[in-house]
């Protein structure tokens, strides 16, 4: 034992002591990686679990919800289930969004029976304290906290809502405290909001706690069975991971990226110690021939990794931790991606989960410190001992059969289906091929070298002569570069792809010269018949169409899916329907048909010529697959249907968005001054152009991926850093061979310069490889991880430009790098490293 | 450039690599003639390195006169001292140094091709050096290929191989076994003089030194003849 120890601290503190300011570099490249994971994980967790608390309060005590669509189902079902006997308590309630005047996000009301609703959401209805009367006088709403903050008023004051097209006024009667509920929320008598909100008769949920030995499970079944259309029932813990099922794919996506800069770290760390181990090859098989074992010669090596990654992951999780409390505080909770807007997230240290990321951070980095570790340990002394060895070693690493056999099976994982909604074989797949890459670079990176043509340039011959001479050690240098790039290649092409279909989809489904709606939240806020047919008398208006958007529930346990009641008219230039199968071709009489996205595809089964039942208003309508459509914009899904069919079969003739296509002449915005002056506080309607509206959305979608290019480009930022440690410790490697060429004549800036195309050759080489395997990824992440994760088609695009653009500025900075390493090597110190022994 | 009597000249050469510190080299008077090949000796440290850093132009003297063929090397630039070295000098290190990833031809043609020689000339060239220093069928070879002797013949071949005026040994049988150096002084000196050229072997090995024409010592960091201080 102690002479193992020895060992270590000869191997591992030399190297402190030799190059101290290449290991804090590296130790701030994995601390980097693992702060990443940490702060990603932080961040999601943390909005999870105030999104968890909140949907806890709301859920009381109950043991089972009903919910039916937003527009709701008759009241009569709360009075029959108030009658079973299994039922002990019943609390029915009407779930609606509010649309605030102003610019202000919709406002979540749960409108309850203060009285009933004690009984099962205890907490929450507890914060009205001695207010609880209060909520019964007309017109009346109690806002949370976060809510009260967010709208600007105080208990007394007044908020005004949309109802229909016209302004409810609302009085906060109470601000329930902070800890009463985290969100934004408005707690209403129910009575209050039926009236003001056009629902009398009608609620959408029902919370019930069950008698005493009542099996959940039985009483769920036999409900299901006797609920009408569209009604379903889901348990407390399905309605606590609601808001967690609906970001997963985005919280899933962020953590593999965050991975992604860990793994960079890893081979960063594999990199810089196999080339150190490398360079101290004689060094280290002089301690095997003073006697030191193999095996203590791989601990030391092993520990030397270890402490490295111990260092640089305490300093991850705690730079993570910090990273994670700016995050939430500039971007929120869901890092600008537009899922989690309502909640105010305060990360809370998990010591479990810190620990867990110090461990992964260390385990990666031992992983990266034990493959060069065993090498060098198997090598025979005498040999080592000969200059020269450390291409031989490195040459071992270039059998292609295991990247194969990687790639192989990483293309197999890409063929199977998701595993509970998630592509878990989709990222395998990424993970497989990404190593099969990485295993496969030292033969192609010699292969790649052997091709590049001679020359009579004394300079450049001796550069390439270096560069095919080693080309294993120059693989181990690529390593890290090659994982970023790639990876980063990867996303942009996937992110360019999603950009580039989601624009194209943004100009089918925005056809028309102008878009409204009545506000963000459709719940209360309609055009009546009698308004729509004002809009369509205005001047200017050619033609105008509407549609109403409602939300059903197709199956127990789903989220909800959107209707959307429209006209197909099979014109072209007005359906702005993206068809990806299917026709859009009138229906034959007396058949009903559906557009269906590609959510409601995969996750429902539903194809074209399928039937189904879709439930409207109290019935089970049968419906045909006409077609399916591709939509982003509703990750649940959505459905369209023909509005006169709609209305025929429900009576409902409101809407909730049009569009108007102007006449000739006619300018944009006088017809949006005449929609608006048409209805009280007009203003506040949301009327925008074509142009505008894709401006906006595309704002959207660039600040929901700039978490996603930040990630890569640390990622990337962390291969550079990879690539210079190698440069710079081949360059101190060949210290003595540079004074050689200084002495037999060649000038230093030729030095110099042999070194910038070594690096540039490398860097090419680098680039290249990363560019192919990238490309290889992203056919995996656009076609199988994208698809699986938000059930939506993109069309595959590759960013020219942008991988153009940046490709040359990674092989100028391997070239620079290198030169700069060279020049560093190139002083008085490598002419008299000549006097050196190699 | 003229053509004196002499390869190289230095008077009054002082160097000092500490301005507080005694000079390492301390009033320096050294004349190599045409032709002719000396071994300077001297014990570990006394400055004999420095020295031939100094002749080559590759360091800068604090006083005194470096003459190269008329040249004062210190008033050269890193550039023009680089091309003088180039075109006019040969080194053989006590190491070796040849690239490993070069076979034996080319790491002799190396020079050669850094001054541009053309293909047929460099490639002749170089056949006819591998063959002088006994090396004719190892041109394709690497230097993992070769035993140490042979290493040290494709540096000497090297050093020679463009015809300098001037070739500077520095320990260049340090790292071989007697038999093997005795070989290689015999080839170095044979080449130099074959070559016309003039040498300065550095050394600390008496019988080393013994295969040079002149032998001077470094000592007191002065030079001067072996049996002055003997």
């Amino acid at each position: 034992m102690r002479s193992t120890l020895a060992v270590v601290r000869t191997v591992a503190l030399g190297r402190l002591r030799e190059q101290p300011l290449r290991l804090v570099v590296t130790v701030l490249a994995v601390a980097l990686g693992v702060a990443l994971a940490t702060a990603v994980y932080a961040i999601n967790s943390g909005a999870l679990s105030e999104f968890g608390l909140a949907a806890r309060k709301l859920v009381g005590e109950a043991d089972v919800v009903v919910r039916g669509a937003r527009t709701g189902f008759d009241e009569d079902l709360f009075v029959r289930l108030l009658g079973d006997a299994s039922v002990e308590e019943a609390s029915p309630a009407l779930e609606i969004e509010l649309a605030p005047l102003g610019d202000h996000p919709p406002l979540a009301v749960l409108a309850v029976d203060p009285f009933r609703a004690a009984a099962v959401q205890r907490e929450l209805v507890a914060g009205l304290g001695g207010e609880l009367m209060a909520l019964f006088r007309p017109a009346s709403i109690a806002l949370s906290a976060a809510a009260a903050t967010e709208l600007g008023v105080a208990r007394g004051d007044e908020i005004q809502v949309r109802s229909g097209s016209g302004v409810q006024r609302l009085e906060v009667v109470q601000v329930l405290p902070a800890a009463a509920y985290p969100q934004r929320l408005g707690l209403m008598d129910i009575a209050t909001a039926q009236w003001a909100f056009d629902r009398v008769g009608r609620i959408n949920r029902i919370d019930l706690r069950l008698a005493g030995g009542v099996d959940v499970a039985r009483f769920r079944t036999a409900l299901e069975a006797r609920l009408p259309p569209g009604v379903t029932t889901s348990g407390p813990a399905a309605e606590r991971d609601r808001a967690a099922n609906v970001t997963r794919a985005y919280r899933v996506n962020l953590n593999m990226l965050a991975m992604v800069a860990l793994l960079t770290g890893a081979f960063l760390v594999f990199s810089t110690q196999a080339l150190s181990v490398l360079r101290r090859r004689s060094s280290l098989a002089l301690l095997r021939a003073l006697g030191a074992t193999r095996r203590q010669v791989e601990a030391a090596l092993l520990a030397e990794g270890i402490l490295l990654g111990a260092a640089g992951s305490a300093v991850g999780v705690l730079v993570g931790q910090a990273v994670a409390w700016l995050a939430l505080a500039r971007l929120g909770g869901d890092l600008g991606g537009g899922y989690l807007h309502a909640v105010a997230v305060v990360p809370r240290p998990e010591p479990t989960a810190l620990l867990g990321f110090f461990l992964l951070g260390l385990v990666v980095t031992a992983a990266g410190a034990w493959v060069p570790a065993r090498e060098a340990a198997r090598a025979a002394p005498a040999r080592a001992l000969k200059a020269g060895d450390a291409e031989h070693a490195a040459r071992r690493l270039r059998p292609a059969w295991p990247g194969l056999s990687l790639a192989a099976l990483g293309a197999a994982c890409a063929l199977l289906p998701p595993v509970g909604g998630l592509p878990v074989f989709g990222y395998a797949s990424v993970a497989l091929l990404l190593f099969a890459g990485m295993l496969l670079v030292p033969a192609t990176a010699a292969w790649l070298l052997g091709h590049v043509p001679g020359t009579r340039r004394a300079v450049v011959s001796v550069a390439l002569a270096q560069l095919k001479g080693s080309a294993g050690q120059s693989a181990v240098s690529l390593a890290a570069i090659i994982v970023s790039f790639s990876l980063m290649v990867a996303m942009a092409i996937m992110v360019y792809s999603f950009r580039e279909s989601f624009e194209r989809w943004l100009g089918e489904v925005l056809p028309a010269d102008l878009h409204m709606r009545v506000a963000q939240a459709a719940d209360t806020a309609f055009w009546s018949a009698a308004d729509q047919a004002d809009i369509a008398a205005l001047d200017g208006v050619r033609r105008v169409e509407f549609a109403r958007q409602l939300s059903v529930y197709l199956e127990a346990g789903r989220e909800p899916v959107q209707v959307i009641a429209r006209r197909v008219s099979g014109e072209s230039d007005f359906d702005g329907l993206p068809l990806v199968r299917g026709d859009l071709a009138a229906a034959p009489p007396g058949t009903a048909r559906a557009w269906i996205s590609e959510p409601v595809h995969d996750l429902y089964g539903l194809d074209v010529g399928h039937r189904f039942t879709l439930p409207l208003a109290g019935k089970a309508e049968m419906l045909t697959v006409a077609g399916i459509w591709r939509d982003y914009g509703r990750p649940g899904g959505a459905i369209v249907v023909d509005r006169d069919w709609y209305v025929a079969t429900t009576g409902d003739g409101t809407a909730s968005q049009g569009a108007i296509w102007l006449q000739p002449g006619a300018r944009a915005s006088d017809v949006e001054h005449a929609v608006r002056a048409e209805f009280p506080r007009g203003d506040a309607l949301q009327v925008y152009t074509g142009g505008a509206l894709k401006e906006m959305s595309l704002g959207y979608f660039d600040r929901a991926f700039a978490v996603t290019y930040l990630l890569e480009a640390v990622a990337v930022l962390i291969g550079l850093v990879g690539v210079s440690f190698a440069f710079g410790s081949q360059a101190l490697a060949r210290r003595a061979e540079f004074g050689m060429l200084r002495h037999v004549g060649m000038l230093r800036r030729q030095v110099v310069g042999m070194l910038a195309g070594e690096g540039v050759v490398l860097g090419l080489v680098g680039v290249l490889y990363g560019l192919v395997l990238g490309f290889l990824l992203s056919l995996v992440l656009v076609y199988v991880v994208n698809r699986q994760s938000f059930n939506w088609s993109i069309d595959l695009a590759v960013p020219w430009l942008q991988l153009g653009a940046l490709s040359v500025v990674l092989v100028a900075s391997a070239g620079v790098t290198a030169a700069l390493s060279g020049r560093a090597a190139t002083g008085t110190n490598a002419l008299r490293a000549v006097r050196e022994d190699w | 450039m003229s053509s004196p009597d002499w390869v190289l000249k230095i008077s009054g050469l002082v160097k000092r690599f500490q301005p507080d510190r005694p000079p390492v080299l301390d009033g320096i008077e050294f004349e190599l003639r045409r032709g002719e090949y000396v071994a300077i000796m001297g014990e570990s440290g006394v400055g004999k390195s420095t020295l031939l850093n100094l002749m080559a132009g590759l360091d800068r003297p604090d006083e005194g006169i470096l003459s190269f063929y008329g040249q004062d090397l210190a008033r050269l630039s890193d550039d023009a001292a680089t091309r003088l070295r180039r075109h006019e000098m040969g080194f053989v290190f006590q190491a070796f140094h040849v690239l490993p990833y070069l076979t034996a031809a080319d790491n002799v043609g190396l020079p050669l091709d850094l001054a541009g020689a053309p293909r047929p000339e460099r490639d002749a060239r170089v056949a006819a050096m591998l063959e002088a220093v006994g090396l004719a069928g190892h041109a394709g070879r690497f230097a993992r290929e070769l035993s140490g002797g042979e290493v040290q013949r494709v540096a000497i071949a090297r050093a020679l191989v463009h015809r300098p005026r001037l070739l500077l040994a520095d320990e260049p049988t340090g790292n071989l076994d007697p038999r093997t150096a005795g070989q290689v002084l015999a080839l170095l000196r044979a080449q130099v003089h074959a070559q016309g050229a003039s040498g300065v072997l550095i050394t600390h090995s008496r019988a080393a030194a013994e295969t040079a024409d002149r032998i001077l010592v470094l000592d007191g960091r002065r030079l001067v003849p072996a049996g002055a201080t003997a």
